[in-house]
């Protein structure tokens, strides 16, 4: 009965996490992106400063219509948004906040490639979205994200693995626990590249080509409408909590600190992860969005190239400590 | 084994998350969830070979091969699970989805997907089946996993055994995959250059004069085919 109790809080905190941190990065980045933009942002919705703008978002688009195209694959078209959802959800439950087995939602032998295997298949739901509206620009949207997987994934893949061989361990608080403060300078190029890896993976600017309005109206996303479409745009900020928060677990130490970092840990890595999301938006702002063949060739040309020259710096350095 | 199997039964209906493991299913529970894991994946396998509809197709097959990944998951064999999902729901199926999207997959039934092999295909099915069960079942007939132990599938252990007993198919598992890279380097490089040659050709009588203009496509050509390539 304890065991169960234990299991059932774990997964509660879990789901809490997940509903609050994106509410929160999409917040922040109303806010942030105003400011750099030189006006306010939303000011009135709650009173401070708008700070229940999103959920007034929330309401309203569950108050809108939940449109299906006449021409399109109505089943397909309704579970593309969970299937783009859920995988985030399971994500969360792996990763550890603070040090020991308490502080993360379920340890797993195999973390890492459970992560990056789950993450994987959230951009399922895109590729369901994009064949399954019956629109023209919804396919090109979902054939553009299809081939933007398929060129960051091996770079992502390729920095996760070294970090996993410089820690020994494919286990996320396994790395944690074997961290030491010199790994960041080690491992910044597998950082670099798997945090871009994840961005592209998450078509958000500058990787934004499958989404870009300018072109495709909203790409897969063009024909949803009210929650459906909600559940689009949570996922995409659970994807910048996951991937800040794996970023943080996997090259900066996660709950690891300069002091305090027994009972304060969890404050470490959240504060690591927001200044991660932090620079996503700020990205957002700053940088124009690469044309198509300018991502592939990111990724073929630089990303893969430096995450291998990573692994073997990792296999070098890894010889000769040892 | 059958009064074992629905005392099981009650338990195991009470208990659903089956992929947790941790003293929360019986042994015989675990059976139970295997069984029920692998007729779903046995009829989303089935529905995968003979829908009309290409893009569910593809669909089911995610649910297979996901149902797989679980069957791999009570067995314990956790970092083959999550490889299984990596490779296959994360790369092989979009890989299949781009596809199908790139030569405009229709929504709907597509009736030319019958290619009219149906009873070849369903002897060849069989008889493969038959052959893969018989070895499987000869070969670990005596061999029962500890479900309740430490896990038999680590990545520490399948990582030692991998490495310790079966290098050798490993190395020669990756020379295969290095040929059949360099393989599709070849063929889309010589794709390239058939492609090339003709408009080169073509361009040559029009203009004789002016020798730049054929020679700046293939100039072009050059870099495009080793993008294509790789």
């Amino acid at each position: 009965m304890n065991d169960a109790l234990d299991v059932a809080l774990r997964l509660l905190a879990v789901f809490v996490a997940f509903l609050l941190l994106p509410l929160l990065v999409g917040q922040t980045e109303h806010k942030v992106m105003a400011h750099m933009q030189g006006r306010l942002g939303p000011m009135y919705a709650g009173g401070f400063h708008g700070w229940a703008q999103l959920v007034a978002d929330g309401v309203k688009f569950a108050q809108k219509e939940d449109v299906v195209p006449a021409g399109a694959d109505r089943r397909v078209f309704q579970l593309a948004p969970a299937v783009a959802l859920l995988p985030y959800l399971l994500v969360l439950l792996a990763v550890p906040i603070g040090p020991g087995d308490g502080a993360v939602g379920q340890v797993l032998d195999a973390g890492v490639f459970f992560v990056l295997a789950v993450m994987g298949v959230g951009v399922l739901g895109s590729l369901m979205a994009g064949w399954a509206s019956a629109n023209k620009f919804s396919l090109l949207g979902g054939l553009r994200t299809a081939a933007q997987l398929l060129a960051y994934e091996l770079p992502m893949l390729l920095a996760a693995a070294s970090v996993a061989m410089a820690a020994g361990t494919v286990s996320l608080p396994g790395i944690l626990d074997s961290f030491h403060w010199w790994w960041v300078p080690w491992q910044i190029t597998g950082a670099f590249v798997f945090f871009v890896a994840g961005l592209a993976e998450l078509q958000r600017p500058p990787f934004d080509m499958p989404v870009a309005d300018s072109e495709i109206i909203f790409g897969a996303y063009t024909e949803y409408t009210g929650l459906r479409f909600a559940l689009f745009l949570l996922a995409e900020y659970a994807g910048i909590v996951v991937l800040c928060g794996l970023t943080t677990v996997l090259f900066l130490g996660g709950w690891h600190g300069p002091w305090g970092a027994d009972g304060l840990g969890w404050l470490w890595t959240l504060l690591k992860t927001a200044v991660l999301a932090f620079v996503v938006i700020w990205l957002r702002v700053t940088y124009p969005r690469l044309r198509e063949d300018q991502l592939q060739k990111l990724s073929w040309t630089l990303l893969v190239p430096l995450s291998l020259a990573q692994i073997a710096l990792t296999g070098v350095v890894k010889v000769v400590i040892q | 084994m059958t009064p074992a199997l629905t005392t099981a039964a009650a338990t195991a209906a009470a208990t659903p998350t089956a992929a947790d493991g941790h003293g929360f299913l019986s042994p015989s529970g675990v059976e139970i969830a295997f069984l029920l894991v692998g007729l779903v994946t046995l009829g989303a396998a089935l529905v995968t070979v003979t829908t009309r509809q290409l893009v569910h197709a593809a669909l089911w097959l995610v649910v297979a091969l996901g149902g797989l990944a679980v069957e791999y998951l009570l067995l314990t064999a956790e970092f083959i699970a999550w490889v299984q999902v990596l490779i296959y729901v994360g790369s092989v199926v979009v890989l299949l989805l781009f596809g199908l999207m790139l030569t405009k997959a229709p929504i709907g039934r597509s009736p030319d997907a019958d290619s009219g092999n149906r009873w070849a295909a369903l002897t060849v099915a069989v008889a493969a089946a038959a052959a893969l069960v018989w070895v499987v079942v000869d070969a670990f007939r005596t061999t029962w996993i500890d479900l309740d132990g430490a896990a038999a599938g680590s990545t520490r252990v399948t990582g030692a055994s991998l490495f310790r007993n079966w290098v050798l198919p490993f190395e020669a598992l990756s020379v295969l995959l290095l040929a059949a890279l360099v393989g599709a380097i070849v063929l889309s490089r010589k794709a390239k250059a058939t492609t090339t040659a003709p408009a080169a050709a073509a361009a040559t009588p029009e203009t004789p004069a002016t020798s730049p203009s054929p020679a700046a496509p293939a100039a072009d050509g050059t870099p495009g085919a080793k993008e294509g390539a790789r």
